[in-house]
């Protein structure tokens, strides 16, 4: 399938990037297919609409900076999306790069979770009151490095 | 909007199987007991908003604005811990 994206302009995507939300995305409810792409910066990845061209979200494995992340939602949310086991459980954190990217943030509260084997994804909220919708990265990522000192 | 007086262990129905009861009230707040199907999802509304918000603005993230994290961390000033290093006294 070719579809427009934002970051990369037109773009042969594999049957396997598509996913659906079908509750879209708070703030884009009516949005529900979406593609996961590779970003050309790793380790961030795209969530692009396939609908509309000018919405996408990075996207970055939340261990990537804080390795002790884990998202605790209700599992009554993860089984609305079809996971039963962990095995199924692919989470992501989306990032907000402002004009300065080294003061991006990630939203651990609200993380998007999918379901590998089907595909079908959505964003849920963490019951863990550590986590909130602004972490900055890199902040967080230099205070695990020198922890590791 | 409906505006309902309730008293402590006083409830309100809606629908059928919703009911949301006042459980406790202490100076200005107020402890809010629901029972609702577990398909209708219950949200402060703050952290639904919270996350609707960050979404709009995340959503603005520009192409060509993606750091490499390891290089950032490098220019951070913080030294990249490697593999093996000598420990800190």
């Amino acid at each position: 399938m070719r579809i427009v994206t934002k970051a990369y302009g037109a773009k042969d995507v594999d049957e396997r990037q598509r996913l659906h939300f079908p509750g879209g995305i708070p703030g884009f409810a009516d949005l529900l297919e979406w593609v996961l792409l590779d970003a050309a910066e790793q380790p961030f990845y795209w969530l692009q609409s396939v609908d509309r061209q000018d919405v996408a979200f990075v996207l970055l494995d939340p261990k990537v900076f804080r390795p002790d992340y884990d998202p605790e939602v209700d599992p009554e949310e993860l089984a609305e999306i079809g996971i039963h086991s962990p095995e199924d459980v692919l989470v992501f954190s989306i990032v907000t790069i402002p004009e300065n990217p080294n003061l991006m943030t990630a939203n651990l509260q609200g993380p998007v979770i999918i379901n590998r084997r089907t595909r079908v994804g959505r964003q849920c909220v963490s019951l863990d009151p550590r986590w909130h919708v602004r972490h900055a990265v890199l902040e967080e990522m230099g205070a695990v490095r020198q922890h590791a000192c | 909007m409906l505006i309902l007086a309730r008293r402590i262990n006083e409830t309100i129905m809606i629908g059928d199987q919703i009911e949301v009861s006042v459980v406790d009230i202490r100076g200005d707040q107020v402890k809010i007991g629901i029972r609702a199907p577990r398909t209708v999802k219950v949200y402060r509304k703050e952290v639904y908003q919270l996350i609707q918000e960050e979404n709009l603005k995340a959503a603005q993230s520009m192409p060509g604005s993606l750091p490499r994290l390891d290089s950032l961390v490098g220019k951070g000033g913080a030294p990249a811990v490697q593999d093996g290093g000598n420990p800190k006294p």
